[in-house]
């Protein structure tokens, strides 16, 4: 056993002897819980990313609306200690099958459903200081990458270049010992929100012509690929830009990108990438690139509370920012990345991106 | 479901089946604004009084230029006026009797027959035996039976009892009964005639060594008299009671649930009494005696001048044998000393020596007026008979035991569903059992589990008639939640069941706001809970909105003696249902807590190497001291199990470190 796992499995052991500890002194037992909600999220205006505040919450088991996060928490405890003993790593998935079961004989499980499940293994990561891998455990797969990169991927050396049209799986656990970078002509790094935006980009070659890794993470992008996004910034000095859809979610994954989210404002240091660019679609592009009328999609009343909201997050203080928000919000439209292709199939390999790169069109 | 079939249909057949009774009845009382506007717009004459002179209807609308022409002259219509007799009157309006149709007949036909044994036990002081017999006979028609044990009727009296309308002995009097109005009987003799031309049957005996007395019984509709086919003396081996047999065209299949409701209710209402009751094609259904205490004897009064209106002063004064108006005061009424009379006589400035019988009409008038302005003490309330808060109970749990044993009503909709459900609480009251307080309250019947509720509010006064209320409620068992209580009426120990809408008495019960006693209410309309609400008005006079008896009319101090009875008997539920909640809550979260220790302790055990069955001691010890979702206080006493390590002074190392 590696001198990480040893270590995490003695924190975790330690808050359990504290339970049993408590227990045996007639003491109501307590976990304290670092608090992962907005009103314990700070927005370091130095670093530039969301990090985590000071505040910890008291988790009693007796106590009718916390003994069942309290048992949970301790169920995935144990269920970690054991992948841990026993070196293997399992998806948060797996997990919550693993120790789902049925309590007693009633019609109750330990776990009704993975959204269940999930928050406490968050829970149980800041609360024995752990990181996700080191607790053996990752998120699900998704997203992927092509580029001017060779890497080395558990022993397995990995041509970015020849990676077909589907690209390199990203794993959730990207860490120094499982990837290793070998040699890179990538001048940046450009990640797409969607899979069919990277197909089109990867099929017109574009990273080869413009010498960059492109990266897609469908959607909101996973652990995995954040964690790798900054290391390729990180280690290689690589710019980052961004490419999303024209619409609060699309803007809200960006800032995901560049200072963390609140719900994991506790791994922001190794996740954000506070110099990340955006390069679209700006709420402006329409008009700059003549798009037709007809590609729009009316916004939804929940779009318009999600930008409103938008509005009064630090890191969109800036008035660039301001424009770009209040501008979408005034028009009551949002824009796919995919109406780019009105203008023809190729349109934005060709020129969309090439005509922003060459500008500097982008927002920070 | 329980008690299929006491609960009002519910399934949408079952609907169907009871609607037309109840919907016909809806329209019955005295026309609507609406209605009398629309047959008798402001500006014309009144139809009825000059139909010769108001051709209107022989005339097209708008065409009034052509004069009318006269059709029938004032002597021609004479010839056709003549008195119309009560029968008369009654055979054509039978739907105020309750005859209205061929399903309700036969609950109406029973229904008289049994109030009357019911007084007539009541009035000897005997404790009644009823047996109700319904008998299919060819061609939609039925044999009604009712027998008794009662005190029997005298020869003379019986043609008038059972062939004459408006005759009885219950009207002139001020005493709590059943009957009042001396129709009962004799209409469903009229109508059994009407019907099917058969005469009743009557046996009646009135002791022992006496003869019993067989009659055929016919009623004269134009006269309303008796006609008797057949009078003999038969020997009969009981001691005295009476027999009543009417055959009449009847609808069973739709007539049967009300009927079952009536006796059912009945036996609710009169536990000292028991009931046979003998149907086609089914069991028999018993109702046993819930109690041999016989109600308490209600005592005949005199009116109370505040009830008295100028028409009945000015006939009581015009037929007075007193020879003074203060002697008339104080013999015709009650609660009039002879002081009293002084004052009464000297505020209508009339001397207490004039003849009643000379006053004129601004004389009485003034004397009503009197009467109306002096105080007088309430009247005396011995005649009244209350069920009482015991026999209430009694009844209650008589008639959720019985109705319960009965055939399962195959209409009862998601009965089939409900058992689960219900069982499921009755098993959850037992398991709480042993650590609850005993509940005099509760009661446990055929496995299930009912809190049982009674109030019985002193005597008051409406018009001059003294009242009195009584309100019970039985909740629990595994009648559906989610659905309207059932609310049963009662006046004087009989069971209202129909024209509910139009009640006093369920207006009252909707007014209420049971919302503060935990059950929901929909806005206007009863509350919704697995719950039976008595409500039983006793009173020597009780106001009837029509003849057939059906709904109590809403006069301000009966419908606030109702809401105030229900609203004691609502603080009562709710301080039960919160009590039963705080158990079912401490159950859920103690053995819920059991279930997490158990799954703790082996996590702990997972992760530390401890003993699984020690730390699972300790946490269960633990528990028991954190009661009543305090958040982290110490519980008072800690038990550390003798002999127990020292809690984890020294902490075994987990199994890696010692790799
Ligand atoms: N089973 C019976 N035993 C003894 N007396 C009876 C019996 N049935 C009827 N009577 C007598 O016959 C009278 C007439 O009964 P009937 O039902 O016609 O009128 P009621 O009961 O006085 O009033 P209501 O019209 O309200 O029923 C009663 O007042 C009672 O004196
Ligand atoms: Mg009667």
């Amino acid at each position: 056993m590696d001198a990480t796992s040893r270590k995490t499995t003695q924190k975790l052991v330690k808050l359990a002897e504290d339970v049993v500890a408590q227990a045996s002194a007639g003491r109501n037992p307590a976990v304290e819980v670092p608090t992962r909600s907005l009103a314990n999220v700070r927005f370091n205006e130095k670093k530039r990313i969301i990090e985590l505040g000071g505040d910890k919450q008291k988790r009693l088991f007796f106590n009718v609306a916390q003994a069942k996060k309290f048992m949970q928490t301790f169920l995935v405890g144990a269920a970690c200690r054991e992948l841990i003993a026993e070196g293997k790593t399992t998806s948060i998935r797996d997990l919550y099958y693993l120790t789902k079961h049925t309590l007693g004989k009633t019609k109750q499980n330990t776990f009704e459903e993975q959204e269940e499940s999930d928050p406490i293994i968050e829970d149980l990561e800041v609360t024995v200081d752990a990181l996700r891998e080191e607790l053996h455990l990752f998120a699900s797969n998704k997203g992927n990458l092509v580029g001017e990169i060779t890497l080395v991927d558990s022993g397995d050396t990995i041509d970015a270049r020849r990676m077909g049209s589907g690209g390199w799986g990203v794993p959730s656990i990207v860490e120094a010992d499982v990837i290793q970078f070998k040699r890179h002509e990538a001048k940046f790094v450009l990640l797409v929100e969607k899979d069919a935006v990277f197909r089109r980009l990867n099929e017109d070659r574009f990273w080869k012509k413009h010498h960059c890794i492109l990266i897609h993470g469908g959607g909101q992008p996973p652990r995995g690929v954040r964690r790798l996004v900054h290391r390729l910034h990180d280690e290689l000095s690589l710019p980052v830009y961004v490419l999303v859809d024209n619409d609060p979610w699309g803007f809200y994954i960006y800032s995901v990108v560049k200072q963390g989210s609140i719900n994991l404002a506790y791994e922001s240091m190794r996740m954000a990438v506070p110099r990340a660019r955006f390069l679209g679609l700006s709420s402006f592009d329409k008009e700059r690139f003549g798009l037709p009328d007809n590609v729009t999609i009316q916004m939804t009343e929940d779009d318009e509370r999600r930008g409103k909201q938008m509005l009064a997050y630090p890191w969109f203080e800036q008035k660039p920012w301001r424009r770009e928000i209040e501008r979408m919000l005034k028009s009551g439209v949002k824009l796919e990345i995919e109406a780019l292709s009105s203008m023809g199939i190729s349109f934005i390999t060709d020129e969309y991106l090439p005509k922003k790169l060459r500008e500097g069109d982008w927002l920070e | 479901m329980s008690t299929p079939h006491m609960i009002a249909p519910r399934t949408p057949r079952g609907r169907e089946q009871a609607a037309p009774a109840d919907r016909q009845l809806d329209l019955l009382p005295l026309p609507s604004k609406e209605e009398e506007a629309a047959a008798a717009p402001p500006s014309a004459p009144p139809a009825a009084a000059e139909p010769a002179l108001a051709p209107a209807m022989a005339v097209p609308d708008g065409s009034a230029a052509a004069p009318p022409k006269r059709r029938a002259t004032a002597e021609q219509m004479a010839q056709k006026q003549r008195e119309i007799s009560i029968s008369e009157f009654f055979t054509k309006n039978r739907h105020l009797l309750g005859f209205d149709n061929p399903s309700k007949a036969l609950l109406t036909a029973v229904k008289e027959a049994v109030d009357n044994s019911l007084d007539a036990c009541e009035e000897a002081g005997i404790l009644p035996e009823v047996r109700v017999e319904i008998g299919e006979l060819p061609g939609g028609r039925y044999r009604v039976a009712v027998e008794d044990n009662g005190p029997g009727i005298v020869k003379a009296q019986i043609p008038k009892v059972f062939g004459k309308l408006l005759y009885g002995s219950k009207f002139h009097r001020l005493k709590q009964s059943r009957g009042q109005q001396g129709i009962g009987i004799s209409a469903a003799v009229m109508y059994g005639q009407l019907t099917t031309g058969k005469a009743a049957v009557v046996v009646s005996k009135t002791g022992r060594g006496r003869p019993a007395h067989h009659f055929e019984i016919q009623l004269d509709t134009r006269k309303n008299a008796p006609v008797v086919l057949r009078d003999e003396e038969i020997p009969l081996e009981k001691d005295h009671g009476t027999r009543v047999e009417i055959e009449l065209v009847a609808d069973w299949l739709h007539g049967q649930r009300s009927l079952t409701r009536y006796l059912e209710q009945t036996a609710l209402a009169n536990p000292h009494a028991a009931f046979t009751y003998l149907r086609p094609g089914a069991e028999a259904i018993v109702f046993p005696r819930a109690s041999s205490e016989p109600p308490k004897e209600a005592v005949e009064i005199k009116p109370h001048p505040h009830g008295v209106e100028l028409g009945a002063l000015m006939l009581m004064l015009s037929e007075s044998k007193a020879r003074g108006l203060g002697a008339f005061l104080c013999q015709e009424f009650s609660r009039v000393s002879s002081r009293l009379a002084d004052e009464i006589c000297d505020r209508a400035q009339l001397p207490r020596t004039r003849r009643p019988s000379s006053l004129d009409r601004a004389q009485a008038e003034a004397l009503h007026r009197a009467i109306g302005e002096t105080r007088i003490m309430a009247p005396p309330l011995s005649c009244l008979s209350p069920i009482g808060d015991e026999l209430v109970r009694k009844g209650l749990i008589n008639f959720l035991s019985v109705t319960e044993a009965d055939a399962p009503d195959p209409e009862a909709g998601g009965g089939a569903e409900e058992p689960g459900r219900g069982r499921g609480g009755a098993e959850a009251a037992e398991e709480r059992a042993p650590d609850e307080p005993p509940d005099p309250e509760v009661a446990r019947i055929k496995g299930q589990t009912f809190f049982i509720a009674t109030v019985t509010r002193p005597p008051r006064v409406y018009r001059g008639n003294p009242f009195q209320v009584e309100v019970g409620l039985a909740h629990g068992g595994n009648w559906p939640a989610d659905r309207p209580i059932e609310l049963y009426r009662f006046a004087n120990r009989v069971p209202l069941l129909f024209q509910r809408s139009a009640c006093g008495m369920t207006d009252a019960i909707v007014k209420t706001d049971w919302r503060n006693y935990l059950l929901s209410q929909p806005k206007g309309a009863l509350p919704v809970g697995p719950m039976v609400l008595l409500v039983h008005i006793a009173s020597v006079w009780v106001p009837f909105t029509s003849e057939s008896k059906e709904a109590v009319a809403h006069y301000p101090e009966i419908i606030k003696e109702i809401q105030l009875a229900a609203q004691e008997c609502g603080r009562k539920l709710a301080a039960h249902i919160r009590r039963r909640q705080h158990a079912d809550y401490e159950a859920k979260r103690r053995s819920i807590f059991e279930l997490y220790i158990r799954e703790l302790a082996h996590s702990l055990h997972g992760l530390t190497g401890r003993p699984e069955d020690r730390i699972e001691k300790k946490l269960l010890a633990l528990a028991k001291g954190f009661t009543g979702g305090e958040e982290d206080g110490r519980p008072e006493r800690v038990e550390n199990e003798e002999g127990e390590e020292p809690p984890a002074r020294a902490p075994s190392p987990p199994e890696d470190e010692a790799e």
